[in-house]
């Protein structure tokens, strides 16, 4: 760590997995009610926890994104973060008010939460995903203002590196489609059509820049590789980010409402996001190959090699599966669709903070590059534990996604929704079970910010 | 000049390259299956497009493409400002190809067609906007490559760059070459 405001990134990182730890808990809550419907009824019924799953993975992600642009942003510009008490005070408002409304979201009603935060006056909530109060949305906007502002203008003092830039139009972009939370028209097709400009156009867009950032931040931290080769993947992988993703984003206009050439224009650019996502992955092995030094920090390469091979299969193969319109006319909105979601969002997202944490923590805990061997070996665990759970998670949802299109949709004798629901339970079982093996490693992962602390560093000859 | 390294160019080009033409190739494909069921459809509005003006179009590609070609070896004989000059000429053909092209898009759309009167229109609107838009590209790396040209940064040992926006300029070129006959042309 070569700058003392980055140290502002730990709390950020701190908040991340303990929100981390409550998505999981939630999730298999709902994994539960899938199988034995009233679990934990009426006290946590499934559409909160579903809520409660997803935005919680959403707000940890965003503090894990502001963590890790907290630390790297300080460090690629060669100087000190603008302001490091504006940093502090984002951070405490943000957590309290993602607190407050997971507790409304759990304590009240939800008809009597919007009333309580006034949503008539503009309302916002109600939408998928998009569940928060607009009290809570208003708020994320001042947080996220504040945060850009904060990393631009040390950006704007400092070395101009295309990692910052590209971080830093990543993290605008996110800002400035969030916006289009507050647009709520009467007419159901455009409601959904620019609810996909928040959803679609964040994590099939503007986040995967900032993926590629932070994995471009920790190759050239880990392998030594030059900096100038590492740009110009980001450049082209990047630039086939945003070709494939924003014309991409018809692939959630083909039955909505919107005019007919999405389903072309729709199938034949979102087919083709694959693409970046494989050049990530030949990317990132190629420079651990061509490494100029071994960094002892092995956990931290493993998670950054992962997330290229995760984010490849989850978002690339897996949305791949039912892109294209005449697939997705079957598939449209079955388990297929939950998949793809539990895969991506693990192999893109959370790999990717839990890497820039893995670089990052032990060095902001005093260590000069690594944490001890015993740590580190068991983290290396957590992360296969995770991994492979995940994996199964996501067999185990397509294989329920599978026979639901059969039964529901695509057999001559089509069964109902509930029916079907029945049938596939099975699958269900199965991936509740991955879930809890999930859980388990996650402990292990928190664990392992513990053990072997008074041990001294992994060295490159112990970590080979 | 010699030793001819392959792939001409920076090797991260001829990725973007082989993807843009993925894409275009199952966007072509992508005609030609729609096409085979509605041919009656196409053939009629096809009559609807200009192919003189689709015509003059493909010379000013292949003549732009030429000029390109002129420009590498100016370099490769460590003459940058003849090519400098071989890259303006290409870029004017350029401009040529986005004129006429504006002018038949004005033309359609004074007849009120958009994306969604037909299938034919549909695709005829979607290939070729999408390639005017490489077109601008490409252009706009020409440029990048001739300014750079014009300040003296390559030289008969050093011209990576210029392969390097050549060979895309070639690629939107090609692109043409099978769109032309394709949507244009054929019956």
């Amino acid at each position: 760590m070569k700058y003392e405001s980055q140290k502002v990134a730990k709390l950020y990182f701190i908040a991340a997995i303990g929100l981390f730890v409550g998505q999981i808990l939630f999730g298999l809550i709902m994994g539960a009610q899938y199988v034995i419907g009233d679990f934990m009824f009426p006290e946590i019924p499934f559409n909160v926890a579903r809520m409660v799953h997803t935005n919680l993975l959403i707000v940890w992600l965003l503090f894990g994104f502001m963590g890790a642009a907290y630390y790297l942003v300080p460090e690629e510009a060669e100087t000190e973060l603008f302001a490091p008490w504006l940093a502090n005070l984002m951070f405490w408002i943000f957590l309290v008010a993602g607190a407050a409304t997971i507790l409304g979201y759990l304590l009240v009603p939800y008809a009597t939460l919007a009333e309580l935060t006034m949503n008539d006056m503009l309302p916002t909530m109600g939408r998928e995903f998009l569940e928060q109060p607009t009290i809570t949305k208003i708020g994320i906007v001042i947080v996220a203002l504040s945060f850009l502002f904060n990393i631009g203008m040390t950006i704007l003092k400092g070395r101009k590196t295309v990692v910052n830039l590209v971080l830093l139009m990543g993290l605008t972009g996110l800002a400035v489609f969030f916006l289009f939370a507050f647009y709520n028209p009467t007419n159901l097709v455009m409601d959904k059509y620019y609810w996909w400009w928040v959803v679609h156009l964040w994590v099939e867009g503007v986040w995967e820049l900032i993926l590629g950032a932070i994995l471009a931040f920790i190759l050239i931290k880990t392998t030594g590789v030059d900096r100038e080769v590492i740009e110009k993947w980001l450049y082209i992988i990047i630039a086939m980010t945003l070709i494939t993703g924003i014309i991409g984003t018809g692939h959630h206009y083909y039955w909505i409402g919107a005019p007919e050439f999405w389903q072309w224009w729709g199938s034949i650019f979102s087919a083709m996001e694959p693409i970046p996502f494989f050049m990530m992955t030949v990317y990132a092995f190629n420079m651990v190959n061509k490494r100029r030094r071994n960094h002892p920090n092995k956990a931290a390469v493993l998670w950054a090699l992962g997330t290229a091979v995760m984010a490849f299969l989850g978002a690339g193969v897996w949305g791949f599966l039912h892109t294209l319109a005449p697939v997705n006319y079957y598939t449209h909105g079955t388990q297929i669709t939950a998949a793809h979601g539990h895969m991506a969002f693990y192999g893109a997202y959370v790999m990717i903070v839990l890497a820039m944490i893995s670089y990052a923590m032990p060095l902001m805990r005093g260590r000069e590059a690594c944490n001890s061997a015993r740590s580190q070996s068991m983290e290396m665990w957590s992360f296969w534990l995770m991994t492979i759970s995940m994996v199964f998670i996501t067999l185990f949802l397509t294989g329920a996604g599978i026979l639901q299109v059969y039964l529901q949709r695509f057999s001559d004798n089509p069964m109902d929704f509930m029916v079907v629901q029945d049938k596939i339970a099975l699958f269900y079982w199965l991936r509740e079970i991955a879930g809890l093996i999930f859980l388990v490693g996650l402990v292990l992962y928190i664990a392992s910010f513990f053990v072997g602390k008074s041990e001294p560093e992994a060295t490159v000859e112990l970590a080979k | 000049m010699e030793k001819s390294k392959w792939p001409p160019g920076d090797l991260v080009i001829w990725i973007f390259i082989m993807a843009e033409l993925l894409v275009f190739g199952v966007f072509f494909s992508a005609y030609a299956f729609t096409r085979a069921n509605h041919v009656e459809l196409f053939n009629t509005y096809q009559l609807t497009l200009d192919r003189n003006a689709a015509l003059i179009n493909t010379l000013a590609l292949i003549t732009s493409s030429y000029f390109v070609v002129r420009a590498v070896a100016a370099i490769r004989n460590d003459n940058s400002q003849r090519c400098f000059h071989w890259l303006l000429a290409a870029l004017f053909m350029g401009v040529v190809f986005l004129v006429v092209k504006g002018a038949e898009y004005q033309h359609h759309f004074a007849h009120g067609v958009n994306l969604s009167t037909n299938t034919f229109y549909m695709f005829y609107l979607s290939l070729t906007f999408f390639h005017f838009l490489h077109v601008i590209l490409g252009m706009v790396i020409l440029i990048a490559v001739a300014l750079k040209a014009k300040a003296g940064g390559y030289s008969a040992s050093e011209y990576t760059g210029v392969e390097t926006g050549a060979s895309y300029w070639h690629m939107v070129d090609l692109v043409w070459m099978v769109l032309f006959p394709l949507v244009y042309v054929m019956r």
